[in-house]
């Protein structure tokens, strides 16, 4: 992508209230209350702590694999594949577990399954880097899937739930709050920490905005965007683990359309699929967004199909505001 | 660009000629395994299922040669087939009209993508993506998550894909369009201004802009043809299953990008031809027919087809590279 022009790395501007309050976040935190105020009118329960945790829950497994697809945006990059390695790794996991094998070890099993399945990503994408991430993920999407159909065929791997501590992970609670919610929050620290305080998070912005000066600059792109789509395996395997853990069985066709919900919560939060752009509380602003309006929309027996047709248009809607205020300016000049 | 002069080295070197030698290759094996495949039959079996990919390929590869990405096809062809079809349940239109209905609800569909992909600025695989769940959300709503069944449709609609009025009797309607479509695109992308401007916003659009092209007519219009192309798909496709169901054709976006990428069009833009894209369809058509064919689990066939895209495009890279190579070894000549 190095020979699009017109890229700039941002460097500190001088600060303006006017630039602050105009920043995609508050446009996201305005979104954001306004769901929820939506959700409380809906139902009395629903500001109560245990209403709220348990609307967090309903989509949280989501979530772990939003965090690594910013990451892949802000390189400029794609993986489509997310949704199949999460299903292939849950089956992993369940299948070993119906052999015999401890938990312990299954869950071992999975996080390795999801690694190898980003690092192959990783590997085709930088050993030929010609290559649009876009059709290699298509191609590992089928691929990955297609093994998981192919270990399972139609059937169902069950039993994980008799393993009190494995569906505690997604079920249990410590005091009210649940176990996910805790392990996110720790991802989503951690994440956003090494993308905005760390040499590495400068690099990924660096790669973003232009691919050949950051090689020019000495930073091993390659080397980043093969640790990059490895940690997307991994974090995909993780969210298979929530949800292995929250159904008790899999399935081949499970964690189907994942990959979208990633890519639509991380655009949403501000990552430009041009890559070098976004910044992470964004992101958790725009997953919790999108999951207490599935949630709230839930709650009053929205039609699943008519949901769809609100979050495609709030995803639409959302990325098209900023550009309208543009257009009218550069009408203005004219 | 194209040299007048006909030159067998480009011929045998293209990236075209590569995939029909492994076209080829992969043909002969399955019918060494099973001889029921080279049949008249079975190809104009396969032909017949898989119109709708080779129709949509045509499609998508003048998005992906603008540089942009359409992944809402399979809602848009859901929604102009669905509606199509529910107009001809309580109307009992004549099929002509049908085609029609679909086709422009189609093309409606798709000027509002290009729409909002040119006007509103937005990256065409968000915008896209947004689009695939309105289009499949609103192809419920308008059905009320019913079906159009068999019984609803009238006889000559359900009987244009069994019969062969449009292929002289010749060949099966549904291939007849396949080929008008392919030829009419072959015509119009390579001897028209029109198709050539579609490739000069691919390769640079800068330079395009600056020679004159109104690049956003321009990306407004493929995305139109693609709305359009998945109007007539949807028809053919209800017409083929007899059936309007509000989940048909979920997922086959993925089948015609995979078909337009081991084509070898590129997905960065510029890059890509009518007959590599048939040659792409035409391996998805393959190994969807022939894995079934020569004994290999259904549950494979994901696998093995997700294995042979990467392989290919692979592949396609590879020939690339040795292809460049040469081209500077000459040049230093």
């Amino acid at each position: 992508m190095a020979t699009k022009s017109g890229r700039t790395i941002i460097a500190d501007q001088p600060f303006s209230w006017k630039t602050f309050f105009l920043k995609w976040e508050w446009l996201l935190v305005i979104l954001f209350l306004g769901i929820n105020v939506m959700n409380a009118s809906l139902s009395e329960y629903y500001l109560s702590g245990a209403g709220l945790f348990n609307a967090t829950n309903s989509f949280l497994e989501k979530a772990f694999v939003a965090l690594p697809m910013a990451y892949i945006l802000v390189l400029g990059d794609i993986d489509i594949s997310v949704g199949s390695t999460a299903c292939l790794s849950a089956v992993m996991l369940a299948y070993f577990y119906n052999l015999g094998v401890p938990m312990g070890l299954c869950i071992i099993i999975c996080l390795l399954t999801g690694t190898i399945c980003g690092a192959i990503n990783g590997l085709i994408l930088t050993k030929f880097t010609e290559l649009a991430p876009m059709i290699v993920t298509l191609g590992t999407q089928i691929l990955y899937r297609g093994i998981a159909e192919a270990m399972l065929g139609d059937e169902a791997r069950g039993g994980l739930s008799s393993v009190k501590w494995f569906s505690n992970l997604y079920w249990g609670k410590i005091g009210i709050v649940p176990i996910m919610l805790i392990c996110f929050i720790v991802c989503a620290v951690i994440f956003g920490f090494v993308l905005h305080k760390t040499f590495f998070g400068r690099r990924l912005y660096a790669i973003g905005a232009n691919k050949l000066a950051a090689e020019y600059a000495g930073i091993k792109v390659q080397k980043i965007r093969m640790i990059v789509f490895t940690l997307t395996g991994t974090f995909a395997a993780v969210t298979a683990i929530f949800l292995a853990a929250r159904m008790g069985s899999t399935r081949a066709d499970i964690a189907t359309g994942y990959e979208l919900e990633a890519i639509a919560m991380a655009v949403l939060g501000g990552f430009s699929t041009d890559g070098g752009k976004g910044k992470f509380p964004g992101l958790i602003l725009a997953i919790f967004i999108v999951g207490m309006l599935r949630y709230g929309l839930g709650l009053v027996n929205m039609a699943s199909q008519f949901m769809l047709v609100v979050i495609g248009a709030l995803l639409i809607i959302t990325v098209m505001l900023p550009n309208i205020k543009s257009m009218f300016k550069v009408k203005k000049k004219a | 660009m194209e040299k007048k002069k006909f030159d067998w080295k480009k011929i045998t070197g293209s990236r075209e000629m590569s995939l029909v030698i492994v076209l080829i290759v992969l043909c002969l094996f399955v019918q060494i395994r099973n001889s029921s495949f080279l049949t008249s039959e079975t190809l104009e079996d396969m032909f017949r299922n898989y119109a709708v990919i080779f129709i949509l390929a045509l499609g998508m590869m003048c998005v992906l040669l603008t540089g942009g990405i359409d992944i809402s096809i399979g809602s848009t062809l859901a929604f102009s087939g669905m509606a199509a079809g529910l107009v001809m349940r309580d109307y009992m239109i004549p099929t002509p009209v049908s085609f029609l209905l679909s086709m422009a609800i189609g093309a409606g569909l798709g000027l509002v993508v290009g729409m909002i992909i040119t006007k509103g600025k937005v990256p065409p695989i968000v915008c896209t993506l947004g689009f695939m769940n309105i289009y499949r959300g609103l192809t419920y709503l308008i059905a009320k998550s019913q079906w159009v069944a068999a019984y609803q449709f009238t006889d000559s609609f359900k009987n244009f894909a069994l019969t062969k009025y449009l292929g002289f009797g010749l060949v099966n309607n549904m291939i007849a369009v396949t080929i008008y479509c392919y030829i009419i695109f072959f015509v119009v992308m390579k001897w028209t201004t029109i198709g050539r401007r579609v490739y000069a916003v691919g390769s640079n659009v800068e330079a395009a802009a600056v020679s004159g092209i109104n690049i956003g007519h321009v990306k407004i219009g493929v995305y139109t043809l693609m709305g359009f192309l998945c109007g007539l798909g949807g028809a053919l496709w209800t017409s083929l299953y007899k059936s309007a169901q509000g989940d048909m054709a979920t997922g086959i976006e993925m089948d015609v990008i995979a078909a337009c990428v081991v084509g070898g069009v590129s997905l960065t833009g510029g890059r890509g031809s009518v007959v590599g894209v048939f040659l792409g369809s035409l391996t998805i058509a393959i190994i969807g027919k022939a894995l079934p064919l020569i004994g290999v689990s259904q549950f494979w066939q994901s696998a093995i087809k997700g294995l042979i895209i990467l392989v290919a495009v692979i592949l396609n890279v590879l020939a690339q590279r040795t292809m460049d190579k040469n081209n500077l070894r000459r040049r230093e000549m």
